[in-house]
């Protein structure tokens, strides 16, 4: 599944400016630790955190993460989305908790 | 003329929920001369409200205390802050009590307890100092060094509540003064670890006497001071950490 019909199946809100909405998603990962992000995400899952700080753009691309859901309404800080669009890594926001947007992603994506 | 001085810059006291409610500033203060160290910081969890009576009490023992206090940034990150002056810390406080939400609940956490030089209790600390402030880890080291303090990212090799297990390595722009890591592993093993481009001092993180001076760090300058501690750091104008 692309990037792009999660975005638009979970109504999630994309906060970096780029296009690179036809990325395969091969999964999600749920983590607010970013060591625990950088240990164990897999190239192309979706990561749903809290974290806002700007260290999560480089996380992602690291690991060749899809994209970053952040979750409960939270919004990163302007020079996180400024390093994001620069790196071409999709911030994505949601009002939902973590735990639902988890669910929701997993009903979208199986048990990937 | 430089001296060669033995810093335990990390102990907290019975003000921080999670300590044992035996470490008084009196005891603590005690403990450290017991065990040979010239410098403590103490540091308790997002608030200093023992930092006057350990002042007091450093000076019965002979000792430097270093007023500080181990704040939680927004991200869970403990950083070290580390002053010259009870009016600094105070103020830092003011802040953190500013962007800190939640009251403790002593059942659940533990006692957060102040006392006096003389082993009394003043009062218990309300604010739920176990939790995390609202400042991010950038605003957080500048509201300490606008204070003139010295910002350390606490136990930087342990995998809860430390700048690599929250944000996994340091940002290139965070403007710290130094790691510190826990008694757990020896300077040659986080040198090889993490390749530091920072300073790495080594400290106790200590929450039962026992456990105070257990991490150290030997300093060589002429005099207590961030200003002095700051050049060893750096190892300018001929101050530096003894390994």
């Amino acid at each position: 599944m692309t990037l792009k019909e999660i975005v638009e199946g979970l109504g999630l809100r994309a906060l970096t400016t780029h296009e690179c909405e036809d990325r395969q998603v091969t999964g999600g990962y749920t983590s607010d630790l970013l060591s625990d992000v950088m240990a164990n995400a897999r190239p192309g899952n979706l990561w749903i955190t809290l974290q806002i700080h700007q260290n999560i753009v480089a996380v992602a691309r690291l690991k060749d993460l899809a994209g970053i859901v952040v979750v409960n309404g939270r919004r990163p800080d302007d020079e996180t989305l400024r390093r994001a669009d620069a790196e071409r890594v999709a911030v994505l926001g949601t009002e939902d908790s973590a735990f639902r947007v988890s669910g929701r992603l997993h009903r979208l994506l199986g048990d990937s | 003329m430089s001296r060669r001085l033995q810093a335990d810059l990390h102990v907290h006291t019975c003000l921080s929920p999670c300590a044992d409610v035996k470490m008084s500033p009196l005891a603590v203060l005690r403990r450290a001369r017991a065990v040979g160290l010239d410098i403590l910081g103490i540091s308790d969890h997002n608030a200093a409200e023992n930092v006057p009576a350990a002042l007091e009490a450093a000076c019965r023992y002979g000792l430097r205390v270093l007023p500080g206090m181990e704040v939680t940034s927004a991200e869970e990150v403990h950083v070290l802050a580390l002053f010259d002056a009870y009016g600094a810390v105070h103020e830092l406080q003011e802040e953190v009590y500013r962007h800190l939400p939640g009251r403790n609940d002593e059942e659940t956490f533990g006692m957060q307890v102040i006392a006096n030089a003389d082993d009394e209790v003043l009062g218990f600390n309300p604010h739920l100092l176990i939790g995390a402030t609202t400042l991010g880890l950038g605003e957080v080291v500048q509201a300490i060094h606008g204070l003139g303090g010295l910002a350390v990212a606490a136990h930087f090799d342990r995998e809860s509540y430390s700048l690599t297990s929250q944000l996994g390595f340091v940002p290139d722009d965070l403007d710290l003064d130094a790691l510190e890591i826990s008694p757990r592993i020896s300077i040659e093993e986080a040198v090889r670890a993490y390749a530091p481009r920072l300073p790495l001092i080594q400290s106790s993180d200590a929450h039962r006497e026992e456990e105070i001076g257990r991490g150290r760090t030997t300093f060589l300058v002429e005099d207590v001071s961030i200003v002095e501690m700051r050049k060893a750091l750096q190892g300018k104008d001929g101050r530096r950490i003894v390994r």
